[in-house]
């Protein structure tokens, strides 16, 4: 179990520059995401667009203000739990909550701050009967380690980006690839397109284009894949399937907390985005109050205020007094 | 005058219902079936990031312009995606989109 002072649930940007305002006034934090990566929407949804309206950067890259980020909050340490979601959310007697993910991590903290964003990206799931069945036993959505693949047998299904990038990949690493498309091109990146067209060529791997998959089976674990083509159907021996169409975020657990919730978003009380759970703040695009606007510069705005207000759980004995950054430096710890 | 252009919307649970638009308006179909209430996520506000605003167009197709390749990509990540599939937010409001029927497949707020 992870005991810390602050636990982070989403590490968006918001959620990481959290860590530096908490990490002004001496208190520790945990970050868990769902994703395998931090960033949220800006690493997963745009990480080479530009923004124009961060204070003090004309034009910043989504990956690059990621990266920064980074940088800015190493010196306070933040600890990671990533690919994981939170489920539960408990308040114990003493006012302090014990968080545990779908993975069954524990962390124990004095205050929880929610900057889930529009909530968990969740992977879209086509339309095969016994996929369900076969999630964690053989079907996974996410590549968290790549090296569990390692001379197994693996179909990727998708056409995107990410289903040639992880093919291309896999190509190295496991026994056999296959990849399924519905289409019968690849429109994403040229490049890793041409790189799938050779592997297939240099049959490293196997292409079966225009077709879906149609059907799983299995005693206990994934053992087959039926691939329905435009002429002929296929049974392929594999002993997982990892289907790669994108991520669509949705609320999740979130809603499951006690929290009061309007829209899809919780409400906060704006002198310090606090929820009607005493010791639980709500910051960034999760938070919805009167005038609420869903951006970057906002969610910063709302960290700073929770973690002045956060400080009460953390130090009850102490009181606070507000200080620059310029005056006293950042001290990490 | 203003020629007003009508399209129908089918939601996800079949029913249908008939919008006029302005033509000219400079808005994409996305932004009118946002504010027409109709629940799409549109998580990336219309830059073909998110294929969130997902449509299918039962009738019309062949008058729209051609899909770029950011939108063909973007529907390629999708399981679900077909021959009519659009980007509601690549589409904009014209008059080649004139009775035009479409069918909303994102998934939901
Ligand atoms: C295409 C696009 C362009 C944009 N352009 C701009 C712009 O120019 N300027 C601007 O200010 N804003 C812009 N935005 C909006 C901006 O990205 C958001 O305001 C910002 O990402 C919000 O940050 P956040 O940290 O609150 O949430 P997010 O970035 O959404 O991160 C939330 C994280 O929480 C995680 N999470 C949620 N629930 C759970 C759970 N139960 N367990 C574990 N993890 C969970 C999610 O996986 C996610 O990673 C843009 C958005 C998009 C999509
Ligand atoms: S609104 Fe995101 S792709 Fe159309």
């Amino acid at each position: 179990m992870t005991t810390t002072d602050i636990c982070i649930i989403g590490a968006g940007p918001v959620g990481l520059f959290a860590v530096f305002e908490a990490g002004l006034l001496k208190m520790r934090c945990h970050l868990i995401d769902a994703l395998p990566q931090v960033g949220g929407q800006l690493s997963e949804i745009y990480p080479q667009k530009p923004i124009y309206d961060i204070p003090g950067y004309p034009e910043v890259k989504a990956q690059v203000l990621i990266d920064n980020l980074l940088e800015q909050i190493a010196p306070f340490h933040p600890t990671y739990t990533l690919g994981e979601r939170v489920e539960q959310v408990s308040k114990q007697e003493d006012g302090s909550f014990v968080i545990t993910t779908n993975e069954h991590t524990v962390v124990h903290a004095k205050v929880v701050v929610i900057a889930g964003g529009l909530g968990c990206f969740e992977p879209r799931k086509p339309a095969i009967e016994q996929l369900e069945e076969f999630e964690g036993k053989g079907v996974a959505y996410m590549i968290k380690d790549p090296e569990r693949f390692r001379d197994r047998r693996v179909v990727l299904a998708g056409g995107g980006d990410s289903a040639l990038d992880w093919t291309i990949f896999l190509a190295n690493i496991a026994k056999e690839v296959t990849l399924v498309h519905r289409g019968d091109t690849f429109r994403g990146a040229p490049d890793s397109a041409e790189k799938v067209y050779q592997l297939a060529q240099q049959q490293k791997i196997k292409l079966i284009l225009k077709s879906n998959i149609t059907r799983l089976a299995g005693m206990g674990h994934l053992q087959e894949v039926v691939i329905a083509g435009p002429e002929e159907t296929t049974t392929l021996a594999a002993e997982h399937l990892i289907p790669l169409f994108g991520l669509s975020p949705k609320l999740g657990p979130i809603a499951d907390w006690g929290l009061q919730i309007d829209k899809s978003a919780i409400t906060v009380n704006t002198q310090d985005y606090s929820t009607n759970v005493e010791g639980i703040y709500a910051i960034g695009d999760i938070n919805t109050y009167p005038g609420k606007l869903k951006l970057i510069l906002c969610g910063f705005h709302e960290a700073a205020l929770m973690a002045h207000s956060a400080f009460k759980y953390v130090y009850p004995d102490q009181r606070l007094s507000f200080k620059y950054t310029t005056v006293n430096g950042v001290h990490g710890f | 005058m203003e020629e007003m252009i009508s399209i129908t919307i089918e939601d996800r649970n079949g029913t249908r219902q008939v919008i006029e638009v302005p033509d000219g308006i400079s808005l994409s179909l996305m932004e009118v079936l946002k504010a027409s209430e109709y629940n799409i996520l549109a998580t990336c506000g219309g830059m073909a990031l998110c294929a969130t605003c997902h449509v299918q167009v039962l009738e019309g197709l062949d008058g729209l312009p051609p899909a770029t390749d950011a939108e063909l990509d973007m529907l390629d990540t999708l399981p679900d995606a077909d021959n009519d599939s659009r980007l509601a937010c690549q589409l904009k409001i014209h008059t080649d989109m004139q009775h035009a029927v479409f069918r909303i497949r994102g998934a939901e707020e």
